[in-house]
């Protein structure tokens, strides 16, 4: 295969790739921060603790976390149809892979949001604060380089399940690279995938540093 | 300007406060010593509600604090500054953005509030450092960053948690003289609590001294030292045992003492063992005296009449 014919499928496939990740990260920040305040928030010692809400939350999330991507990606289909009016294609497979990403990156906001300080929650409770001035003014901007690390581990994590999506016909750098290399043994293409694909995860994670560095006046 | 009653709050089977009664006077600064676990936290955190007791009164400044629903608490709460022993600054936030986050959640204007962080970071002589973040900074200048923040909201007490405990001894003496200050000319009510005795001798007016949840002893600082048997006396003002002959008599308004019963009952009067320290800026402490001469009972009887006599070891 010369370069002229991978040079189009290349940029499709990281076009489909670029529209899954892109859209599925939104959703999933969208979705997940919220939940993991809740996560963070409802626990023993938190600042709207309901251990009974936690219980439900967290076992939601672990649902959610323990299934295999590519067995969550089919069995969320009917969840899929509802949303999107169909169940194949790249937009489809923006549902699973929300779905897939919310639980993952909840735990990660839970997890940074737990790491500041207590003392700093009640100097702000001392001066008058309330719950939502908390979340909004301290928390959250005093977990914002953790949260960029997570959210940065998350959006490799969809690049690696947005691979599976050529399952459901998402197409992307994945599906590329199972088509063409393993299926019609084109080897070249098949290099030329992985390059693509460790180049992506290299830039994501690096900026992702970048901003979390800049971020933190620790 | 702060007064507890019938302070009671237990943690499952362990009792943090057995009953604690306390009164604090407008622009008094008043101190409460123990040791790491005697509940001098939890009472602390109790004044602002950070804890909530099991029974027992609060009131700050007029307002009874625990009969407060949750919204009246939080503006309660806002006329009531606290700083902290690892200071609680946001390190998000630059110096400046810290001193106005009080002012945020009172809802300030932008206008007003930079005006008053301007004149909140010179009273604490941080006015060059307004931009820095919090991690660039000293502990001393972080704690002054914490008191600016904690007064940025004009309350009218002060609540101090171990606020030197994590700083060396000259930046605790450089804060408490600031503390000591802004008492001075703001009129401000402070309650601290700590377990070192220097700060005790260095900034307060009164003090108690609290063990296994109660307080064990509180007052003005001269009453304690003319009070016989005052624990707290005692270790803020260590004497070698006593020696037969001698008297100890406290040293605090009268600061002539000795030369006035020299002259007045023609005794002779030798220091055998003495304590005496800066206390909020006046010398106060306690004296072991061999009084010697003809007028020496005359002069022991005038010591009991004032209150000064601690102990006769004759």
């Amino acid at each position: 295969m010369t370069w002229s014919e991978m040079s189009p499928l290349l940029w499709e496939a990281t076009g489909q790739t670029a529209v899954m990740v892109g859209w599925s990260t939104l959703f999933t920040v969208l979705f997940g921060l919220p939940l993991g305040v809740c996560l963070a928030g409802t626990d023993r010692g938190g600042l709207f603790p309901a251990p009974a809400v936690r219980r439900v939350l967290g076992l939601v999330v672990n649902v959610g976390r323990s299934l295999p991507f590519i067995v969550l990606m089919i069995a969320v289909i009917p969840v899929t149809r509802v949303l999107t009016g169909t169940t194949i294609g790249t937009a489809a497979a923006v549902v699973p892979l929300t779905i897939g990403a919310v639980p993952f990156f909840a735990r990660l906001v839970e997890t940074a949001l737990r790491e500041v300080g207590r003392d700093v929650v009640q100097a702000a409770e001392a001066m008058g604060a309330g719950r939502v001035t908390i979340v909004a003014r301290v928390l959250l901007p005093e977990a914002l380089p953790g949260l960029v690390a997570g959210l940065t581990v998350t959006v490799v994590t969809l690049i690696s399940y947005s691979a599976m999506a050529g399952v459901i016909g998402g197409g992307g750098l994945g599906d590329l690279a199972v088509r063409y290399g393993y299926q019609r043994f084109e080897t070249t293409l098949m290099v030329v995938t992985v390059v693509v694909l460790v180049v992506v995860v290299q830039l994501a994670q690096t900026l992702g540093d970048a901003v979390a560095r800049r971020l933190s006046h620790r | 300007m702060i007064t507890v009653t019938g302070l009671r709050k237990a943690y499952g089977d362990v009792v943090a406060l057995d009953g604690v009664d306390l009164h604090v006077g407008k622009g008094e600064v008043f101190g409460v010593l123990g040791r790491s676990g005697a509940g001098k936290s939890t009472l602390l955190r109790c004044v602002n509600l950070l804890e909530r007791p099991d029974e027992g009164v609060v009131t700050v400044d007029g307002r009874e604090l625990t009969a407060l629903g949750a919204a009246d608490l939080r503006r309660a709460r806002q006329r009531i500054g606290m700083i902290h022993q690892h200071f609680a600054l946001l390190s998000s936030r630059t110096v400046a953005g810290n001193v106005a986050f009080p002012l945020e959640v009172m809802g300030v204007g932008r206008a007003a509030r930079a005006r008053r962080v301007a004149e909140m970071l010179d009273l604490v002589g941080l006015a060059d450092r307004a931009g820095a973040y919090p991690a660039q900074l000293s502990g001393g200048q972080k704690q002054r960053v914490g008191i600016a923040r904690a007064l940025a909201a004009e309350p009218s007490v002060l609540l101090s948690d171990e606020a030197t405990s994590a700083l060396d001894p000259a930046t605790t003496q450089s804060i408490l003289a600031l503390l000591r200050r802004l008492n001075r000319e703001l009129g401000l009510t402070i309650l601290l609590i700590t377990h070192e005795m220097d700060v005790i001798k260095a900034v307060c007016d009164s003090a108690a001294i609290m063990s296994d949840g109660r307080i064990a002893e509180a007052g003005p600082i001269p009453d304690l030292l003319a009070t016989p048997g005052s624990r707290l006396a005692a270790e803020l003002f260590p004497l070698p045992p006593a020696e037969p002959g001698t008297v100890t008599v406290a040293l605090a308004a009268d600061q002539t003492l000795l030369s006035r019963l020299a002259r007045t009952y023609d005794v002779d009067v030798a220091v055998a063992a003495g304590a005496v320290e800066q206390v909020a800026g006046v010398p106060a402490g306690r004296l072991r005296l061999r009084i010697t001469g003809a007028g020496t009972a005359a002069a022991l009887a005038d010591l009991r009449e004032r209150g000064l006599l601690v102990e006769e070891d004759a």
